[in-house]
């Protein structure tokens, strides 16, 4: 599944970062703490987060994470959004929240 | 191969900046995807604890073909009790920092975790100094 296709099955919408929606997603990590999505994300995931300061992409960036979606309709920051563009990390957002977004998620890659 | 990054205190827009240009690098040596990922995090974490505890600090990173050995050096307040810092959940991070999703304490633990040798020498008040060395084959020292 690409990131494209969430965009669709999910009714997310993309922020920045569109070079990136060709991304294929092989999982999916959720966690406002950067150190534990550091520690713990896992290559090809989409991110749920509710944080949306510039050091999101870096993290994405640096763990080869699929993309992020930002729950709760949050928008990213100025820096976040150029960050966002020139690495190719996508930017998603959803007026849900985490539990419901992740729930909905789970059920998408179940299928997978 | 020898390299030097200079990170600012506070300054969280560049934070892992250094961790970037080492990822790159290691790609381009054509290094195991694995290890390379490991030493990332580490560094990473040790680039963050940087901008969100000292003043100044500087990374100078050293590959050869057998490991690559990072040591950050910084000017700030130091680790009063190294032990108790290592203990996951543990931070001394301000409000604002944690606010920004650092500070869970998870930070040294991550970079034990990923390294295959660390080392700290802090003196309170002055700063602290770690060592990362990883190896490049697992069969390695």
């Amino acid at each position: 599944m690409k990131i494209s296709d969430l965009t669709n099955s999910l009714g997310l919408e993309v922020i920045c970062g569109q070079q990136g929606l060709t991304n294929e997603i092989r999982g999916c990590y959720v966690s406002d703490l950067l150190s534990d999505v550091m520690g713990t994300a896992r290559e090809g995931d989409i991110w749920i987060t509710l944080q949306t300061h510039q050091n999101i992409i870096a993290v994405a960036s640096l763990k080869d994470l699929a993309g992020i979606i930002l729950v709760k309709g949050l928008v990213p920051e100025t820096e976040t959004v150029e960050k966002s563009n020139s690495s190719g990390i996508p930017v998603l957002s959803t007026s849900l929240d985490t539990f419901t977004i992740a729930g909905k998620m789970y059920e998408l890659l179940k299928k997978e | 191969m020898q390299f030097r990054h200079k990170i600012a205190g506070g300054d969280f827009a560049k934070a892992g900046n250094a961790a970037i240009s080492v990822k790159k690098v290691l790609s381009q040596l054509n290094i195991n995807h694995t290890i390379a990922k490991k030493i990332v995090i580490a560094l990473y974490e040790g680039e963050v604890n940087v901008v969100a505890h000292a003043w100044s600090g500087i990374v100078d990173v050293e590959i050869d073909e057998n490991q690559i050995r990072i040591l950050i050096t910084d000017k700030g307040p130091g680790i009063e009790d190294i032990e108790q810092a290592m203990k996951e959940g543990y931070s001394t991070a301000s409000p604002q920092v944690r606010e920004m999703g650092f500070g869970a304490g998870l930070g040294l633990s991550n970079m034990r975790k990923n390294s295959d040798f660390m080392n700290i020498t802090s003196i309170p008040g002055e700063g602290t100094v770690v060592e990362l060395i990883n190896n490049f084959r697992p069969d390695a020292g």
